[in-house]
């Protein structure tokens, strides 16, 4: 079990859900993030699952809310404009307060845009896509290695706080194909005896969003969401520092982007300029505070995004001293460079 | 019950599955019969703690609180994604969806069709009249030529709109649908018909046998601005001609 396999990004992502206990899964076909679907639809059924290609992004995102509302782990995956179309569905998850594992394998847009990795998503996924007041935890692998990892992580989170938890890759991690070690089962099992399993010997169960009268009232409900947004938000935030203690030049980026950002903080360390990384695992909740411990001694902080400056918000939001806070970033499925990166950093001097 | 005393025969009550409560629903509206023929079904088959009932977006959206069994919201037209996924998870489970005509042949269109055409082992009741009710009386997709509706003031005009979307007839072009039938509840002998057709509907899951298809030509007084036994007549007059009642598919 420990050891190193070659798999592709979505495909890892595929069996570190079945890995977790996922036996439904439900989509749409989307480049790129294909392989997530054909991979499902030929290992669920020699797991006793049931694979099933919806009608559409919108038939998908529902049959999940179904599967979930009946007590089962499930799972569904698409790419920018798919996830789009998902937005009423994660919004009515979240008012129902059902778990379940998303997966948005971005490429270039607005529109149909390219089939190209980006990380145009990021406000969509932070700030909810669909209506109301509502919040997903998004996590954001940078390897294959935590494509696998963090798809068990999400199947854990979502049914510890009955939410939809969203995996925020790109097209280069979905197509890429790098060693990893599988993940084992966390083993962690949850009650659910709000699942709809029927009516024996209990009181009927509903699921359901809607509260029209005042004695269901819809703002306790939305507090009550909120007590758990909150929680999460002092729980979940995950990150990592990369050579931050003493860095003069902070970068600040997630997914593909701090992959690069890895090796210009490696090869700036050589030429003896003292750079480091600090990287999301958690998009939200945002890990604020580790940040601003991160960014404590930096002259300069530089958010590189695969997108014209999204993140940057929350990095400016986060850090004490803001206008150290500058960008780069490409867009329409582009990378950003190595070279830019280090040219940036050498030309803000002492 | 305390009102049974030996003086007298016991002959009804409310069906169990049914939630003793009063509805919001207008005087003379379907929606009430409908419930109560569900539930009644429910219970002579003996499946009301195995069933869910899968709610629309529309006047019935809240059918979860007069049903005495599991109930789930789904937005509006994804009832039979919905209620795709409840029953892949528990193929044990009884699961109806229940959908209103702007739920199921405008905005869900294409999930209705699909479910059907997977023949999905549930039971779609599917209530036509012939209008939006909840949001005050706009055109439906089975809204009759010339009607008045809120954003038909002139009356429907079918070179403008189109004509109104028989749904018996739409799913019986397809292969897996097992049952399909067009019912009304204007009156007791046609009621009854819909609770044998429903019957047949949840049977037919529980044996496993697949989709099946009930359509219940019903009333909407407020939204129509007639008494209700006018709207009965209009049902039988007006509707009936167009959707011509009957069993479509009994495999």
């Amino acid at each position: 079990m420990n050891e190193k396999i070659l798999m592709k990004g979505n495909e890892a992502l595929g069996e570190a859900a079945i890995i977790a206990g996922c036996r439904f899964y439900f989509g749409y076909p989307i480049t790129p993030q294909n392989e997530v679907p054909a991979y499902m639809s030929r290992r669920l059924p020699q797991e006793g699952g049931t694979f099933l290609q919806a009608e559409s992004e919108l038939a998908a995102i529902n049959m999940v809310y179904g599967a979930s509302a009946a007590g089962a782990r499930v799972m569904t995956s698409s790419s920018s404009p798919g996830i789009s179309l998902k937005q009423e569905g994660l919004s009515y998850i979240a008012g129902a307060e059902l778990p379940c594992v998303v997966v948005n394998i971005m490429r270039g847009g607005p529109g149909l845009g390219n089939i190209a990795g980006s990380q145009g998503d990021y406000f969509q996924s932070t700030r909810g896509g669909g209506n109301g007041d509502y919040r997903q935890l998004v996590l954001t692998p940078a390897t294959v290695q935590e494509m696998a990892d963090l798809t068990v992580l999400a199947f854990d989170l979502a049914d510890e706080y009955r939410i939809a938890v969203l995996i925020l890759g790109d097209g280069y991690l979905g197509q890429i194909s790098e060693a990893l070690v599988l993940p084992k089962p966390t083993g962690k099992v949850f009650e659910k005896p709000w699942a709809l399993t029927g009516a024996k010997g209990r009181k009927p169960n509903k699921v359901a969003s809607l509260r029209l009268v005042p004695e269901t009232s819809l703002e306790e409900l939305n507090l009550v969401l909120d007590e758990k947004y909150k929680k999460i938000s002092a729980k979940e935030c995950r990150s990592e520092s990369y050579l931050t203690e003493d860095a003069d030049y902070l970068l600040v980026a997630y997914g593909t982007s701090s992959r690069i950002c890895r090796e210009a903080v490696n090869e700036l360390r050589e030429e003896g300029i003292k750079a480091g990384l600090f990287r999301l695992i958690t998009a939200w909740p945002f890990p604020a505070e580790a940040l601003r411990i991160a960014s404590a001694k930096a002259k300069k902080i530089l958010t590189v995004e695969m997108s014209l400056g999204q993140m940057i918000e929350d990095v400016k939001l986060s850090v004490k001293d803001p206008e150290r806070v500058d960008f780069y970033g490409r867009s329409g499925g582009m990378l950003p460079e190595t070279d830019e990166i280090k040219r940036r950093i050498k030309a803000y001097g002492n | 019950m305390e009102t049974k005393t030996k003086d007298f025969k016991y002959v009804y009550d409310k069906p169990e599955a049914l939630v003793d409560k009063v509805t919001h629903y207008c005087p003379g509206c379907g929606h009430g019969i409908v419930h109560k023929l569900l539930a009644e079904v429910i219970d002579e088959l003996g499946v009301r703690e195995k069933a869910i009932i899968v709610a629309p977006v529309g006047c019935s959206v809240l059918i979860y609180d007069y049903m005495n069994f599991d109930g789930c919201e789904a937005s509006h037209g994804r009832a039979p994604a919905v209620a795709t996924g409840l029953k892949r998870v528990n193929p044990d489970s009884i699961v109806v969806a229940y959908q209103g005509d702007g739920d199921l042949l405008a905005i869900g269109t294409g999930e209705a069709i699909h479910a059907a055409n997977r023949g999905e082992n549930i039971t779609t009741i599917f209530i036509n009249n012939a209008i939006y009710g909840m949001t005050g009386g706009q055109m439906a997709p089975t809204t009759m030529e010339k009607q008045i509706t809120a954003t038909t003031p002139y009356g429907r005009d079918p070179m403008d709109v189109g004509f109104p979307i028989r749904g018996c007839e739409l799913l019986n072009t397809l292969e897996r649908p097992v049952f399909i039938e067009r019912c009304s509840i204007y009156d007791f002998k046609n009621t009854l018909k819909t609770k044998k057709a429903i019957k047949k509907g949840i049977k037919n899951q529980i044996e496993g046998r697949g989709y099946s298809f009930i359509e219940v030509l019903s009333t909407c007084p407020t939204n129509w601005g007639m008494k209700p036994q006018e709207a009965a007549n209009w049902v039988k007059d007006t509707m009936v001609p167009y959707y011509p009642l009957g069993n479509f598919r009994d495999n």
